[in-house]
């Protein structure tokens, strides 16, 4: 019989509800979890902040960039297969060999941030495959090769 | 060897980059659609707009992308693609930055999480590569009635706080799927379980399809598929959905990225505006009248949805 989720509380509170967030329970983490989130707190902020510097030396021009800020509302208003080849701009992992460019450092940030969840993912196997959960450890290593094929570029579409 | 190691000695692909502006300048400056306006204009406005969506979203308890596709696609200049490649980055950003906290809580669950994500992110890809593949008509006209639909769904829908749950299912079962977090507000611990876990799966197939072709972050279907079908507590489905788009965008946003649909120029304000905006929103929760922001989540949604179907229907262009 359904029941609500509510009615399954345990430990009863006393009569003063915690004034502070110090009294509160433990509750259980699984050090996967906590190893994960930690991979995701620091990943995250340098990504940003690898982000905000990168666009900060593009939009001031200290270092050239392959398409000049000011030229930018000429492509911008095109579909990306459109603008890739007008442009000649680089697909897949080509962005990588022309990082001397300031707006392809841009990439840089934007790839850590991508990669954080494939980082993590890689944490998690060997936390799964010590505790021989076999469903987990199918799921860690499927969603790895997902992320990983997605990130690869091997797969590619054609526009409109 | 690498090319830009030429780039520094002033020769190779700067040369190429020069000569193509210049061949295809005049070629493309009709595509501009702001003739006059000044290039920095755009993204310093998208940066004061995503500044406020992000104070929105968080006091409307919504994601920022589904806020900032509709938005930033029917009223700036840019093509819908790049529109969708930042969306996606912003809702990554977010969900990243989320995450830490939320999985330290236990409020995300990795056992609900992972098999879902697993889902999500598979045909988040699919949907990324439907979306760059279509015309721009059309993912305008169905992102326009998407977004009319999900501002329906934000009138009507009613999360409950604790489910009802008749005991897992063999599925949820096997997957060890349940938990316990921390309620701070009763001052107890909640143990949960989920069930009807191979329905909530499916649904989640549908969802990434529409988080990669949308460039949204999906929140807005993951929180009621989560909490009001497989019947999570809300704190948890809210919780595990923020961290989820972490994984779900993270798949398609690779797609955009390695298309060329992610132009930093847009990206960038983008993400730290609704950032900054995120920070201020928290701040102001507070004082919030949540009723008075559902109403202007929901007035956003509708205009900007309405003018996404006009756009893509060439009525309103």
């Amino acid at each position: 019989m359904a029941k609500p989720q509510a009615e399954m509380l345990k430990s009863p509170a006393p009569q003063e509800a915690p004034a502070k967030a110090s009294v509160a329970p433990q509750v259980e983490v699984a050090p996967e979890q906590l190893a994960y989130a930690n991979v995701l707190l620091y990943g995250s902020w340098l990504g940003i902040a690898l982000l905000l510097l990168s666009n900060i030396i593009y939009l001031t021009g200290l270092v050239k960039p392959y398409i000049e800020p000011a030229m930018l509302p000429q492509y911008w208003g095109m579909k990306a297969s459109e603008f890739v080849q007008v442009a000649h701009m680089p697909t897949g992992w080509g962005w990588f060999s022309m990082l001397g460019y300031s707006d392809f450092l841009n990439f840089i940030g934007m790839a850590l941030l991508a990669a954080l969840t494939i980082i993590g993912y890689l944490i998690l196997l060997p936390a799964y495959l010590s505790k021989k959960d076999v469903p987990y450890t199918f799921i860690v290593l499927a969603e790895v090769v997902v992320l990983v094929l997605a990130a690869s570029g091997v797969l590619a579409v054609s526009g409109h | 060897m690498l090319d830009w190691l030429a780039t520094f000695t002033g020769g190779g692909l700067a040369a190429k980059a020069t000569a193509a502006v210049t061949t295809t300048g005049a070629a493309v400056s009709t595509a501009a659609g702001t003739p006059g306006m000044p290039w920095w204009v755009w993204p310093l406005l998208l940066f004061i707009t995503t500044f406020v969506l992000g104070i929105v979203a968080v006091l409307g308890g919504v994601g920022g992308g589904v806020l900032f596709v509709p938005i930033v696609g029917s009223f700036f200049p840019f093509n819908l693609d790049f529109v969708r490649g930042a969306g996606l980055l912003v809702a990554l950003a977010g969900a990243l930055a989320a995450g830490p906290g939320l999985l330290k809580l236990n409020l995300a669950n990795l056992r609900l999480a992972l098999p879902v994500a697993l889902i999500a992110s598979t045909f988040s890809m699919v949907g990324a590569f439907i979306g760059l593949a279509l015309p721009n008509n059309v993912v305008q006209t169905a992102l326009g009635i998407t977004i009319v639909l999900i501002a329906f769904l934000f009138v009507v829908s009613k999360n409950t706080e604790f489910p009802q749950v008749g005991g897992s299912d063999k599925l949820a079962r096997f997957l060890k799927i349940g938990g316990t977090y921390y309620e701070r507000s009763s001052g107890k611990t909640v143990d949960w379980s989920v069930w009807r876990t191979p329905q909530g799966f499916l649904l989640f197939i549908a969802i990434g399809i529409m988080a990669g072709m949308f460039g949204l972050g999906a929140g807005w279907a993951n929180v009621p598929v989560l909490n009001l079908l497989m019947g999570a507590p809300l704190k948890v489905a809210v919780g595990t959905s923020k961290f989820l788009l972490s994984i779900t965008d993270t798949s398609a946003a690779w797609v955009y990225l390695n298309q060329g649909a992610v132009l930093p120029v847009i990206a960038v304000p983008s993400i730290v505006g609704i950032m900054l905006g995120s920070f201020v929103g928290v701040r102001l929760l507070a004082t919030a009248k949540p009723k008075a922001v559902k109403y202007l989540v929901i007035v956003l949604l509708l205009a900007a949805g309405l003018r996404s179907l006009l756009k893509g229907l060439g009525i309103w262009n």
